[in-house]
């Protein structure tokens, strides 16, 4: 497991001022619309921040320990158990990483049927975080039923979108959470063509609510922030990355994906029951997600998702983390069309799934959850059981940078009133849909009172 | 509905996945129409707006895991008319009931690198461990139209209508042939409560277990019959009843025997 560092960096060291400046803490103690527990706890002293704390009090779950001495064929279904928000991302990290463990190569059919299958989560995941998480935040309203009351087209038509890509999960998973027909090798059982064509109709009109999607967040107006990220994402030479590729990063960073614990450590701070990622290189922050999957491949979108963008007036590189709202609706708009192209092409051929002769060996893999990067390592004894694993989820690799966010945004904004700098506070958190219960497999936020002004002891 | 109140809903989070409340989430066709029915009045995970209680029905999803939880339950069962729980976490466990039994301090030092941060319990138990709960909602994840159902007959003051066969007979009624009798496969069908419309069997593979045991069902004699006449090693019946539902009173005793002594 992660080697922790003594000493994890500081940035607000520099920040530790003289005595007798006044204090206020912005302190939320269950933040609400993210999937999971956490508290947000943020420290100023005078006109600067001094500590911003985003605290994951999920209880630990200890799946790294219990998969120990299971079945290597029982992990998809046991870590799909530690999201019920992104299951098919934890099938596909632990699927891909056992079967290269096992040298093991799968057919095109179940390549294109598991790059179906993820555009399904996807747009079931952006359309909940997009409509019901995130939007609220940009309309001062509190949920999506306030929502439906001001925009009633908007939600119903939101509604059917996400309601489209629980179905792709539904056929070609058996259901929507925890889906039951993904196997090391492939899928239990291959859709028929008349199955995958009942998407088509539905998939039209999801593009389409996508596309008006991506116009009416376009409309919404956005804080001036600019972050100067490290971007991480995978990275393929044809396609949007879901399932295969490289993994690149702003910096340069260009490598196999089973070299990843090589350049990325987690850490573990006391404030959290999550483990925080880092670059080994600097121990620097880095971000994972759609921003980064946006900047560094939103070459290979098609002509359709790139026009929508240009239209929302989009940047080609954007650095502006409010703007993810954006970012997630042209992904709900490549989802949707990457799903039709899929189902128009497809042509069952070979077995559902591939066997390989039980071996001793280890085998690393990366995928796209919709809020980013999920690493899963598997070392597997010739008896088929797991010796060892590590798993990576993406709120663990984004918190640093949330915390971060956090930061640049009350800095920014310190002389707002306690009550909208704690909403700003909130929205930054949810730019980058952080999935609590995925990163204590690992949240938490406090801002300490600004109508309590006290005198430090 | 103008001028009446609406009775209030809460739905809690404890060790859990977070998919049985998304399921009310992806009741896309219903949610809205649920909405004029209740308040969401704490929905932590859907809504920032938080109204205090006493709220009418609370669902509560997850286990039981940290002494700061085990308070917690107890002031959701003060605030609340009706608990009903749902999903596996909450009504045996969960998957996370698998540290039961372990060495929780070599687990958490095998996955923390900062063991002194983590505070947690030794098990991981049902919500009904530690209150009265009013109604149990099964499933690893729950069946969004049993959620439905379940909120509606609490609403109405009526029993739930949710059938308490096992996964066995919903093959028959869908026509799947047995897997164990014509393939050999291991399934939990027999013992299994259903809800899940007999989903795995359909697919070609065994049931695992999901919705846990029904009422009075009997899975050491299935053990038994999987032992003798599909040859399955004590290691695999043990694995197969050690799942989502694995501290669920049924599954834990008929495992013991072919659990490896300690």
């Amino acid at each position: 497991m992660s080697t922790a560092s003594d000493s994890p960096p500081s940035t607000d060291t520099e920040l530790r001022v003289r005595a007798g400046v006044k204090t206020r803490t912005i302190q939320v103690d269950y933040l609400a619309r993210v999937e999971g527990e956490g508290a947000l706890h943020v420290k100023t002293r005078g006109d600067v921040v001094e500590d911003v704390q985003l605290r994951i009090f999920e209880p630990p779950r200890f799946f790294e320990a219990f998969l120990r001495g299971r079945l290597a064929s029982e992990a998809p279904d046991i870590t799909a158990r530690i999201c019920g928000i992104c299951p098919v991302a934890y099938q596909m990290s632990s699927t891909q990483a056992i079967e290269r463990a096992l040298g093991l190569t799968i057919t095109p059919t179940i390549r294109a049927l598991r790059r179906l299958l993820y555009c399904g989560e996807w747009i079931e995941s952006h359309a909940l975080h997009v409509l019901m998480l995130h939007a609220p935040d940009f309309l001062g309203v509190a949920d999506v039923v306030a929502l439906a009351k001001l925009f009633p087209d908007v939600v119903r038509g939101g509604l059917q979108l996400k309601k489209t890509g629980n179905e792709i999960l539904r056929v070609l998973g058996g259901r929507e959470i925890h889906p039951i027909n993904i196997r090391v090798g492939g899928f239990y059982k291959l859709p028929s063509v008349a199955e995958l064509q009942s998407l088509r109709e539905p998939l039209l009109r999801a593009r389409d609510q996508a596309l008006a999607t991506v116009r009416w967040v376009g409309g919404f107006s956005f804080p001036d922030v600019l972050r100067d990220y490290d971007l991480v994402s995978l990275w393929h030479p044809d396609e949007y990355p879901l399932n295969e590729g490289q993994l690149v990063s702003r910096s340069g960073l260009r490598i196999d994906v089973s070299e990843f614990e090589s350049h990325f450590e987690e850490v573990h701070v006391a404030h959290s029951n999550a483990l925080h990622a880092q670059k080994r290189v600097d121990g620097g922050a880095y971000l994972v997600g759609p921003l980064a999957r946006y900047n560094l491949c939103g070459d290979k979108l098609p002509e359709l998702a790139k026009q929508a963008a240009r239209d929302a007036k989009l940047p080609v590189q954007c650095f502006n983390p409010f703007q993810s709202i954006i970012v997630r609706a042209v992904e709900l708009v490549f989802a949707c069309d990457e799903a039709l192209r899929l189902i128009a092409e497809y042509q069952p051929a070979g077995p559902p799934f591939v066997v390989a002769e039980p071996r001793a060996g280890e085998g690393a893999a990366v995928t796209c959850a919709p809020r980013g990067l999920l690493y899963q390592r598997y070392r597997v004894n010739a008896d088929g059981t797991i010796a060892e694993c590590k798993i990576v989820p993406p709120t663990s690799q984004n918190q640093r940078t949330i915390e971060d966010d956090l930061r640049a945004v009350v800095q920014k904004e310190i002389r707002r009133p306690k009550a909208e700098l704690t909403a700003r506070c909130e929205q930054t958190i949810r730019n980058h849909d952080p999935c609590i219960s995925c990163a204590t497999h690992f949240l938490r936020l406090e801002i300490e009172d600004a109508d309590e002004l006290k005198q430090d002891p | 509905m103008k001028g009446r109140v609406r009775p209030k809903l809460a739905v809690w989070k404890f060790a859990s996945c977070d998919g049985c409340q998304l399921s009310l989430l992806d009741c896309e066709d219903e949610l809205l129409q649920l909405a004029e029915l209740v308040q969401f009045a704490n929905f932590v995970e859907a809504s920032s707006k938080v109204q205090r209680g006493p709220y009418a029905v609370s669902l509560v999803e997850g286990s039981i895991t940290t002494a700061h939880d085990r308070e917690r339950i107890q002031a959701v069962r003060a605030d609340s008319a009706v608990v009903i729980t749902i999903g596996a976490c909450a009504t045996s466990g969960g998957i996370q009931a698998l540290r039961n039994g372990a060495d929780v301090a070599e687990f958490t030092r095998h996955v923390y690198a900062h063991p002194e941060y983590i505070s947690t319990l030794r098990d991981s138990t049902p919500i009904s461990a530690h209150i009265k709960v009013d109604y149990e909602l099964f499933g690893c994840p729950i069946n969004k139209q049993q959620l439905v159902e379940v909120i509606s007959a609490f609403l109405h003051g009526r029993k739930p209508r949710i059938y308490s066969h096992s996964v066995c007979v919903d093959c028959k009624l869908r026509g799947t042939p047995c897997l164990t009798v014509t393939r050999g496969i291991p399934c939990l069908g027999p013992v299994t409560h259903a809800g899940c419309e007999a989903l795995c069997p359909s697919y070609g593979r065994g049931c695992f277990g999901c919705y846990g045991p029904k009422e009075s069902s009997n899975p050491a004699s299935l053990m038994q019959h999987l032992s003798t006449h599909l040859g399955q090693p004590d290691v695999a019946l043990s694995r197969l009843l050690r799942s989502f539902t694995a501290e669920a009173p049924p599954f834990a005793s008929a495992r013991k025997p072919y659990e490896p002594a300690t």
